[in-house]
């Protein structure tokens, strides 16, 4: 069984690392026959702007919505924008597959990225994450049926709706395998 | 290494950006045909490389009015170039909130000692290499992302492909030698000892290393991104050929499925004319840009 992680852009390479480190089989997705060999699909960090373009440019729009009806997909910084119903502030073409408006590069400019220990509830337990905010979005306001699952100073960082899972932070750039183990328990073989 | 979060910050903005292509433009214009046809950053200069080698003269950090324009155009990260060893010229570029600094030999150095102590900044900063050597004493500097020099507005790749062959035999080399060959391979690589040691434990560099000097064809990108580039920077490349937007969207394909010849042979096709070509040889010892830095 294979995880996809979408390779058109981005930081791919550091979901597979993670992923190896769990024992799990990756599959890099540049094209829809590749996505049709996989059990859930990471969005990786990465420009939202180049990779809403480059979805269109390889059709593989469709093929991740399709793909998003039946199984689970994770979005980290980049990814969420990506998965999110609207986007604000920069605009772009978006999924629309979690019902979450979410505000592009919305801390400011890499100065003012910044990395902080963030409170995560996963299957009830709370747990410190390092969180990476790179250039990263801010989830502005969520629907009813979209379950937020970690803050950081009042805003929602991270937020699930049944099988769509996202981050504005990058939990691949750490050691900790704990929000990607989350995620593959989503996932049926 | 020092400052722990901040280089990993400064590493984690280059991670977002690898299998992209990030473009050298001049007008917010260029810049926007960029971000449309996929750039994943631009590097806002007032003029490409190309024409700084055509131009002579001493060649500074841009006007502030064509970087600020730049990046109220686009939403992509902006860079911009300073001077090697100019770290006032940095600290304005960081004043201006640009996203990397490309302490670059494509302008003229201001320092011909030391370069920039990139440590002191929060902003990450790339800088050029010909071999592993420089490219570890870059890093022991501060740099967050290494390039190849290339032989920037040459059109011509074989310098990339030289300092990039380099640096990775230079890798290979280090992960089957011994531990304690490791302080001798340091002294003769000019780095320090924890980087060289640090190279042999992962087997690559600890930062993203990028490919930059050269790259005017589709072909070019896949080329350098085979030789183990994991971005590709392109200057005079684009916008000095004839059709810009079409051959940007071409490299842009080609560096994204750079294994899928049949796709870089469809994106190659009806380009126009490429930028025209420097012999290496024909460029004076002294006009070679690549030769700048240390």
């Amino acid at each position: 069984m294979y995880i996809g992680i979408l390779a058109l852009q981005g930081d791919f390479a550091k979901h597979q690392e993670m992923l190896a480190m769990l024992g799990q089989d990756t599959m890099l997705v540049r094209t829809r026959q590749e996505l049709e060999l996989c059990a859930g699909l990471i969005i990786p960090g990465g420009e939202s702007t180049t990779l809403s373009l480059l979805l269109n440019k390889h059709t593989l729009r469709d093929a991740i919505i399709r793909f998003a009806g039946e199984k689970p997909v994770f979005g980290t910084c980049a990814g969420s924008i990506l998965l999110s119903r609207s986007v604000v502030k920069d605009p772009v073409e978006s999924l629309g597959l979690i019902d979450a408006v979410i505000e592009r590069n919305a801390y400011g400019r890499q100065i003012d990225s910044f990395i902080d220990d963030i409170d995560v509830r996963l299957n009830g337990n709370v747990q410190k994450v390092e969180g990476f905010f790179i250039r990263a979005p801010k989830i502005i306001s969520i629907g009813k049926g979209v379950v937020p699952l970690a803050w950081h100073q009042g805003n929602i960082v991270m937020a699930e709706q049944n099988n769509i899972l996202i981050a504005t932070f990058h939990p691949e750039l750490t050691k900790n395998p704990a929000v990607h183990n989350y995620f593959l328990k989503k996932i049926k073989p | 290494m020092k400052d722990a979060n901040d280089i990993k910050l400064k590493i984690g903005l280059a991670e977002m950006l690898k299998g992209g292509v990030i473009m050298d433009v001049t007008t917010p214009e260029q810049a926007k045909i960029a971000q449309d046809a996929g750039a994943v950053a631009v590097m806002a200069l007032e003029r490409i490389p190309a024409d700084i080698r055509a131009h002579g003269g001493v060649a500074r950090m841009s006007d502030p009015t064509v970087i600020k324009a730049i990046q109220k155009v686009v939403s992509i990260p902006v860079m911009a170039k300073c001077r090697i060893g100019h770290f006032a010229e940095a600290q304005v570029l960081q004043a201006l909130g640009i996203d990397f600094i490309d302490e670059s030999e494509v302008l003229t150095p201001a320092d011909e000692e030391f370069h920039v102590d990139k440590w002191k900044f929060k902003v990450p900063f790339v800088c050029g290499c010909r071999d592993l050597g420089e490219a570890l004493r870059r890093i022991a500097e501060g740099a967050a992302m290494i390039r190849t020099k290339g032989e920037a507005g040459s059109g011509n790749i074989v310098e990339a492909v030289r300092h990039m062959r380099k640096v990775q035999s230079g890798i290979k080399k280090i992960t089957v030698l011994g531990d304690e060959e490791l302080v001798t391979e340091a002294k003769n690589l000019g780095a320090p000892v924890e980087l060289v040691r640090e190279v042999k434990k992962l087997g690559k560099l600890p930062v993203p290393n990028f490919s930059a000097g050269g790259v005017a064809t589709p072909a070019d990108a896949s080329l350098m991104m085979q030789l183990g580039a994991e971005t590709v920077f392109v200057g005079s490349g684009i916008f000095k050929s004839s059709d810009p937007a079409l051959r940007a969207k071409a490299i842009v394909d080609a560096t994204t499925h750079y294994m899928d010849f049949d796709l870089i042979a469809r994106v190659s096709e009806g380009l126009g004319e490429a930028m025209p070509g420097l012999e290496i040889a024909a460029i004076p010892e002294a006009e070679r840009m690549a030769n700048r830095g240390w």
